[in-house]
C-alpha cells in the first residue's frame, strides 16, 4: 500500500513540523509514504469565495499528482473535505472520482483505514481538542453537539491513545473558531470575535496546548494566542500522535 | 451613474463589536437558547426523525404548491374568509389599505407578521394616515424605537434591559432608570391593553396554513395575536405562499419541533387556529408571493421556501450571535437570511453568503433540514458568476485582488495554485494585511516542508534526527 502525502499550500509554507510528523508517524506505523512534489493548493479558497469555476488548473494538477496512490492522507481536515466533495474533471471524470474516494484526513485514516490501536506517543500535557467545523459536520471525525446521536470521537479516540496526555472539558465542544478562509480577513471583527472566545475557552479550563485535524483553525487561534502573549500553544494533532518524550 | 451603497455586513459588524460586552452578553443569551433547544431536542428519542418528515413534507408541498394553494383558497372561501393574492410587496400593502379603507378604519394591531416588516407595512400605512402598533413586545420595543427587528423570534434580543428603560421612559413616559423585566412589561401591557380595546382591524402572521381545511395556525407565547384578533371587527392574515401544510395531522409533527427549535419548549404557549369569521366580523386572507417563485424556481435554492422561522440557524449560528441580527441588513437575518436575501436582491445582499465561515451548525439545528451552509456556497458561486463579487467586500480587497483575475491568467500547469499560494490573505507577510490588526502572522519557519524534504528524506536519511 502506497500512501500519497496531501501537504496542503500553508502547511506546507508554515507548519512543515506537522507535515514531518505526520510523514514519520505513517512510517512508523509500517506504511510506504509518497510525497509528489508537483502538488499546489487544492483550490479551496478559490472555490469558497465564489470561483469554483476558476479551480480546473488546480484539480487538474491534483489528479496528475495523487491519481496513481492507494490512498491519499493530509493533515487537514478542510482541505480534504473540498477534495471529497469538489475535486471534479472533464478530461479524468474517473481519476477525480478514484480521487474524491480514497482521500483521507489523517485522523480517519489512523482509526478506520489502518484501525490503530495503539501508539508509542507521549505527551504529558492538558490538552484542549479544537473541532474543526470540516473535520466534524464536513468528514464526522466525531459526532456534532446539535444532533440527538450517539456520541463518538476519532480525535478523541487517538488522543486516549497518547500517555500522559490530559484532555480538558470545554464549555463549548465544538463550536467554530471563526477562520473561514477568507472571512478571516473579509470579516476581520467577527473572526477574531470568534477566535478570541474559543481562545478563552480552552485557556480558562486549563489548557496548556490546543490542538486540532486543521491548522488553518490552529493558525488563526496562534495568531490570537500570540498577539495576547498568552502562554497558550498550539499543536497539530500529527505532532502529539507523534511525540515521544 | 452614483450608487448609494449600504454599508455591508463586515462594516455594520464591526461596529456592533465595538462594544465587545455587549457582544459577549449577546452571545451568551442566543447560545443559552441554542442550549435549551438541544436539551429539548435530546429529550425526544425520535427527534432526528422529526426532522426528517418535517422536511419531506415540506418537500412535498413546495413540489406541489399550485394544487395546495388552490385547495387551500377553495376552503377559505368556503369558510367565509376573503382571498387576496399578492404578486409583491407593494401589492399586498395595497391590498390592506383598500381593506381598512372601505371601513373608515385609521387604526391596527398587528402580532407575529415578519411578512409585513419585510413589505414596510407600517411606513406605508403611515404615509396614508393610518398608524400600525405591533403588539409583540420584542417588536413593539423595536417600533418604538424605530428600529427593524433584528431576530424573527426574538426581536429585540441585541438591546439591553437599561436601554428598554430608557426608551420607555421617553417614549411612555415610565419612571427613569427602569430595568426590571416583569416592570417593564406590566409598562408595555398597560399600554398595549387601550390598543386591543379601541383598534377595529387586527393584522396576524400566520405560521402554518392548512390545505385540507383552510384554516390558519398562529403560534405565540404572549397571545397578542388572538387578542388583537378577537377583539376586531376586520381580522387580516398576511402569509407568504410556501406556509402552506397538507393537513391537520402535519400540525402534530410542525408544532412539536418549532417550539422546541426556537426556544426549547416543548410548545408555544399559544397555538390558535382561525377557521371562519365570527358573526358580524370580516375575515381576510393575503397570500403573498414577493419573490418566492423566483425561488422555487432556483432548484439550488428551493428548499429555502421550507423554512419555518424558528430562528435556531440564528441562535446556533456564531457569526450571528457576535455580529447581531441588524448587520445582516435585511428583515430576515442570520444564515435563512443570507440564502433568502439575495434572492430579492442580489447586488444589495451579495455579502450576505459571505458572512459566515461554512461552519455548517445552522443546517444541522434546522428542523426541516435545510441544507443551508451549502446553500451559502452555492450562493456565493451565482454571485460571482453574475458579476456581484465587486459589491462584497469579502472580495472587493486589495488583497483578494486574485479574485478578480481572469481565467485566462491560470493556463499552465499549476499556475494557479502556486499563484493563489502566494496571494491567500493569511499567506501574505506585510503588516496591512488585516489579519495583521489583532492577530500575530506565522512565523515563518527557516525552510518549507517540501524544501526540507528535497533535501532529506530523498536522500533517506532518517526523518528526525
Ligand atoms: S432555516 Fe431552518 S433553522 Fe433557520 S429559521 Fe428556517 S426553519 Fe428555522
Amino acid at each position: 500500500m502506497t500512501v500519497g502525502l496531501f501537504v496542503p499550500c500553508y502547511v506546507n509554507q508554515f507548519y512543515p513540523k506537522a507535515a514531518k510528523a505526520t510523514l514519520q508517524l505513517l512510517e512508523k506505523l509500517g506504511l510506504e509514504v509518497d510525497y509528489p512534489t508537483q502538488q499546489t493548493c487544492c483550490g479551496q479558497p478559490m472555490a469558497n469565495s465564489g470561483f469554483e469555476h476558476l479551480t480546473t488548473d488546480c484539480n487538474e494538477n491534483f489528479i496528475r499528482n495523487f491519481a496513481q496512490y492507494d490512498y491519499i492522507v493530509a493533515p487537514s481536515a478542510s482541505c480534504v473535505l473540498h477534495v471529497k466533495e469538489h475535486l471534479s474533471s472533464a478530461r479524468q471524470p474517473e481519476n477525480a472520482a478514484l480521487i474524491r474516494e480514497k482521500v483521507y484526513e489523517l485522523v480517519e485514516f489512523l482509526t478506520d483505514v489502518i484501525e490503530v490501536e495503539r501508539l508509542d506517543a507521549v505527551f504529558p500535557h492538558k490538552v484542549g481538542l479544537h473541532q474543526s467545523c470540516h473535520g466534524l459536520r464536513g468528514l464526522h471525525l466525531s459526532q456534532m453537539s446539535e444532533l440527538n446521536a450517539p456520541y463518538f470521537s476519532k480525535p478523541e479516540q487517538l488522543l486516549n491513545l497518547v500517555k500522559g496526555l490530559e484532555q480538558v472539558t470545554l464549555d463549548r465542544r465544538d463550536e467554530c473558531c471563526g477562520f473561514g478562509g477568507t472571512f478571516c480577513v473579509a470579516e476581520e471583527a467577527v473572526s477574531v470575535k470568534m477566535g478570541k472566545d474559543r481562545v478563552t475557552d480552552h485557556s480558562k479550563n486549563g489548557a496548556e496546548y490546543i490542538t486540532s485535524s486543521d491548522l488553518s483553525c490552529l493558525m488563526h487561534l496562534e495568531g490570537i494566542l500570540n498577539r495576547q502573549k498568552s502562554n497558550v500553544k498550539v499543536v497539530h494533532i500529527a505532532e502529539i500522535l507523534n511525540a515521544s518524550l | 451613474m452614483k450608487e448609494t451603497q449600504i454599508q455591508d455586513h463586515a462594516t455594520l459588524a464591526e461596529a456592533f463589536i465595538q462594544d465587545e460586552e455587549r457582544v459577549n452578553w449577546h452571545d451568551g443569551a442566543l447560545w443559552f437558547i441554542r442550549e435549551k433547544r438541544d436539551l429539548a431536542a435530546k429529550k425526544i428519542p425520535e427527534w432526528e426523525n422529526l426532522r426528517e418528515v418535517a422536511s419531506q413534507i415540506k418537500h412535498n408541498v413546495i413540489s406541489n404548491l399550485h394544487d395546495y394553494l388552490v385547495q387551500f383558497e377553495e376552503n377559505l372561501t368556503r369558510n367565509g374568509v376573503t382571498v387576496h393574492w399578492a404578486a409583491d410587496a407593494a401589492e399586498h400593502n395595497a391590498i390592506v389599505y383598500s381593506i381598512l379603507k372601505a371601513k373608515e378604519i385609521t387604526q391596527m394591531v398587528k402580532s407575529k407578521s415578519m411578512l409585513t416588516e419585510e413589505c414596510h407595512l407600517n411606513e406605508y400605512l403611515a404615509e396614508r394616515g393610518i398608524s400600525v402598533i405591533n403588539s409583540d413586545l420584542g417588536e413593539y420595543i423595536q417600533q418604538i424605537d424605530n428600529e427593524p427587528p433584528s431576530h424573527i423570534v426574538l426581536p429585540c434580543i441585541h438591546k439591553r434591559k437599561e436601554e428598554i428603560g430608557a426608551l420607555f421612559h421617553e417614549h411612555l413616559g415610565s419612571e427613569k432608570g427602569l430595568s426590571d423585566p416583569t416592570l417593564l412589561t406590566r409598562v408595555a401591557r398597560k399600554h398595549l391593553r387601550n390598543v386591543f380595546m379601541t383598534r377595529r382591524a387586527a393584522l396576524t402572521g400566520v405560521n402554518f396554513a392548512v390545505a385540507e381545511t383552510g384554516e390558519y395556525v398562529v403560534c405565540t407565547n404572549e397571545g397578542n395575536a388572538d387578542m388583537g384578533a378577537h377583539l376586531s371587527e376586520v381580522q387580516i392574515a398576511s402569509m407568504g405562499l410556501e406556509k402552506i401544510i397538507p393537513q391537520k395531522k402535519h400540525l402534530s409533527i410542525f408544532l412539536r419541533v418549532l417550539a422546541r427549535s426556537a426556544t426549547g419548549q416543548p410548545i408555544t404557549i399559544y397555538s390558535s387556529h382561525y377557521r371562519k369569521p365570527r358573526p358580524g366580523q370580516e375575515m381576510h386572507l393575503i397570500l403573498v408571493d414577493a419573490g418566492r417563485t423566483r425561488q422555487l424556481a432556483r432548484p439550488d435554492f428551493r428548499d429555502s421556501l421550507k423554512c419555518i422561522k424558528c430562528g435556531s440557524c440564528m441562535n446556533t449560528c456564531p457569526v450571528y450571535r457576535k455580529s447581531g441580527g441588524l448587520s445582516y441588513h435585511n428583515t430576515i437575518s442570520g444564515p435563512i437570511g443570507a440564502i433568502l436575501a439575495p434572492n430579492l436582491d442580489m447586488k444589495k445582499h451579495a455579502d450576505l453568503p459571505y458572512a459566515s465561515t461554512l461552519c455548517g451548525s445552522c443546517s444541522n439545528v434546522c428542523p426541516v433540514k435545510i441544507n443551508i451552509h451549502d446553500q451559502l456556497y452555492k450562493w456565493r458561486q451565482v454571485i460571482v458568476k453574475e458579476g456581484y463579487a465587486g459589491y462584497t467586500k469579502a472580495l472587493g480587497m486589495k488583497t483578494m485582488a486574485w479574485t478578480l483575475s481572469s481565467p485566462g491568467n491560470f493556463t499552465k500547469a499549476g499556475k494557479a495554485g502556486r499563484w493563489f499560494m502566494q496571494n491567500l490573505p493569511f499567506m501574505i507577510n506585510n503588516k496591512f494585511n488585516p489579519w495583521y490588526k489583532q492577530r500575530e502572522l506565522p512565523e515563518g519557519p527557516e525552510e518549507s516542508f517540501a524544501e526540507w524534504y528535497a533535501q532529506n528524506h530523498e536522500k533517506e536519511e532518517p526523518v528526525y534526527k
